[in-house]
């Protein structure tokens, strides 16, 4: 696969095998997903755009937290996912731009349900990727997800990668 | 029910009864007895800066607007309208001279006085002389350091003699910067579904601290391999009127003085720098507590002030026996170097913040005791009584002392309220 040859498909298949590998929690799989300069953000609700020097993200990984948070979420001390919340994400609305250039930006809009001790919580939000190619694969270069919620009550905590 | 502690010192002993957790009759008690008439915090005042600033805020139950009204004086104002009670603000904040309810476009100036109303004709002319048409504003506003508290219990005492010790560790934070502190944006809003006593306790306790956060730790000790080293040590405080604090060395980076081998050199500098201009302002002492020890406040009832990883007053408030809403806001001081910022902010995010490695932890054991409690008929007492035995002025950070002082004073409160004739409902 060479740059020219990426096709919308290929995009959205990606995506999708990316929400299978987290509701499958193989979270490990999810960070070699992103680049070696990958990041990972979830900026203030309502601030999609705040800067991370004047307002608080709830994420705000370079490659080697985003590395760490996979992790953590894998050990059985990470107690608010232990057991593993069950999970489903659909990805929706999904805009490719830029196809033909270096970097493939993508927008869309997601829903994650998370149920545990039979209490179901709903993240919906909008997600943009900056996707690239590397080794002949798509991979992650930037992730922001933006949530579109008044507040996290009731969730409460976002302890899933979303 | 009128039994809710257990203090026996000759037995090293401290219960807590656990229906104070899931009965609903106390929790209007607890509305009417503490809500209703302790100092409760609503916000920092570098929130609203400037003439015009508003913010809404929910604080004991109330829905009010904290507002930098043309006067130069900071208001909370209930935000409902006179008239029939609508929510005269619906935006979160913002900047205005005016107020409008839309329901019948009464207006308000920021002060909360009226300005005027469609239709003025059919109301005489005295209508508002005795201002029993405008806003109503929390008589009792009062601030300590910057830390804005409400009360709305008319004759409550002064703010400074309710927080009593608790005044000495505010002191110790709000001196981190000459220029002192500021409110970030991007306050945190979430939940906890447990007894809001519950995240009292768990912020003052230090016990739970490697067992609860072993991955938060473990990934520290990654980026740190002489972070071993440190232990958790530190000792417990009662500061009266039911605050309490634990005052401990902890391993992680803490800016102000405090590095940590993943920051940059550049930033070693200016925290090096930062600690040489606390030892001219406060002398070596001092400024060695001030930058290098952490400090976990809890002031009676429900506000925490955490001086750790980074700074964060939390707020919680319960609409039932099991569920609180939190508000978590970060302070840092004015005129931070970007670098320092983005450190305290990632370490913020890291550990305090509901997406990061160790808060959910926190909530998620808050929520299994809360859960567990269904079994209360049979299983009917918390204990409490870690550090007992070496005697209440000898408990170390991670003894319970700091939960026995806020437990006493609820005891006391509540216990006061068993002898009235009022009903809760």
């Amino acid at each position: 696969m060479t740059v020219t040859t990426v096709t919308r498909q290929d995009v959205v298949d990606f995506l999708y095998t990316e929400a299978k590998i987290l509701d499958e929690w193989r979270l490990k799989e999810w960070a070699d997903l992103f680049t070696d300069d990958g990041t990972y953000l979830i900026p203030p609700i309502g601030e999609p755009d705040a800067d991370p020097l004047t307002s608080l993200f709830y994420a705000h990984d370079n490659r080697s937290r985003l590395q760490e948070r996979a992790e953590r979420l894998l050990k059985k001390e990470a107690h608010v996912e232990f057991p593993h919340s069950t999970t489903l994400r659909n990805y929706h609305n999904i805009i490719v731009n830029n196809l033909e250039s270096d970097v493939i930006s993508v927008e869309l809009n997601f829903t994650a349900h998370r149920t545990k001790r039979e209490v179901m919580d709903t993240f919906i939000g909008k997600a943009y990727y900056d996707l690239v190619l590397q080794n002949n694969e798509l991979a992650i270069q930037h992730k922001k997800v933006i949530l579109q919620l008044d507040s996290l009550r009731p969730h409460g905590k976002i302890s899933l990668i979303l | 029910m009128t039994e809710i502690i257990r203090d026996n010192p000759e037995k090293n002993e401290f219960l807590v009864n656990r229906s104070v957790f899931t009965d609903r009759e106390m929790l209007a008690r607890e509305r009417a007895e503490i809500f209703n008439k302790c100092w409760l915090f609503i916000g920092h005042e570098t929130e609203v800066p400037g003439k015009g600033d508003f913010k809404r805020k929910k604080v004991g139950g109330r829905n009010l607007v904290l507002v930098h009204s043309q006067d130069d004086e900071i208001r909370a104002l209930y935000n409902t309208c006179p008239h029939r009670g609508a929510l005269v603000c619906r935006e979160n904040e913002g900047n205005s001279r005016v107020f409008r309810c839309f329901y019948h476009a009464w207006s308000f100036t920021n002060d909360g006085k009226l300005a005027g109303m469609p239709g003025s004709d059919g109301f005489p002319d005295d209508f508002n002389d005795e201002g029993t048409k405008d806003m109503k504003a929390v008589n009792r506003v009062e601030s300590y350091r910057g830390f804005i508290f409400v009360n709305f219990d008319d004759n409550a005492v002064s703010l400074e003699e309710y927080l009593a010790g608790a005044k000495e560790y505010i002191d110790l934070i709000a001196d981190q910067s000459e220029y002192g502190l500021e409110a970030l944006g991007g306050v945190q809003e979430y939940s906890v579904r447990t007894n809001w006593k519950l995240l009292a306790e768990n912020s003052v306790d230090l016990y739970h601290g490697m067992p609860t956060h072993k991955t938060y730790f473990d990934i520290k000790q990654d980026q740190d391999p002489d972070l071993k080293k440190v232990k958790l040590e530190g000792e417990g405080k009662d500061l009266g009127n039911g605050h309490a604090v634990m005052e401990y060395v902890a391993p992680w980076g803490r800016p102000i003085a405090q590095w940590t081998p993943i920051w940059s050199e550049d930033l070693k500098q200016d925290m090096e720098d930062m600690k040489a201009e606390l030892t001219e302002r406060f002398g070596e002492e001092r400024a060695n507590r001030i930058a290098n020890w952490n400090r976990n406040i809890v002031i009676f009832p429900n506000l925490i002030i955490n001086d750790i990883m980074a700074i964060t007053a939390r707020t919680f408030y319960p609409t039932s026996p099991g569920y609180i809403e939190v508000s978590g806001y970060s302070l840092a001081p004015k005129a931070e170097n970007e670098e320092h910022r983005l450190a305290r902010n990632n370490n913020f995010l890291e550990f305090l913040g509901p997406g990061g490695f160790a808060t959910p932890d926190d909530n998620e054991a808050l929520e299994l005791a809360q859960e567990a409690y269904t079994n209360n008929l049979e299983v009917q007492w918390n204990d409490v009584s870690k550090g007992m035995v070496r005697g209440e002025g000898n408990a170390k950070a991670t003894d319970e002392l700091q939960m026995r002082a806020f437990w006493r004073q609820y005891d006391k409160v509540i216990q006061e309220s068993f002898n009235k004739e009022v009903a809760y409902k």
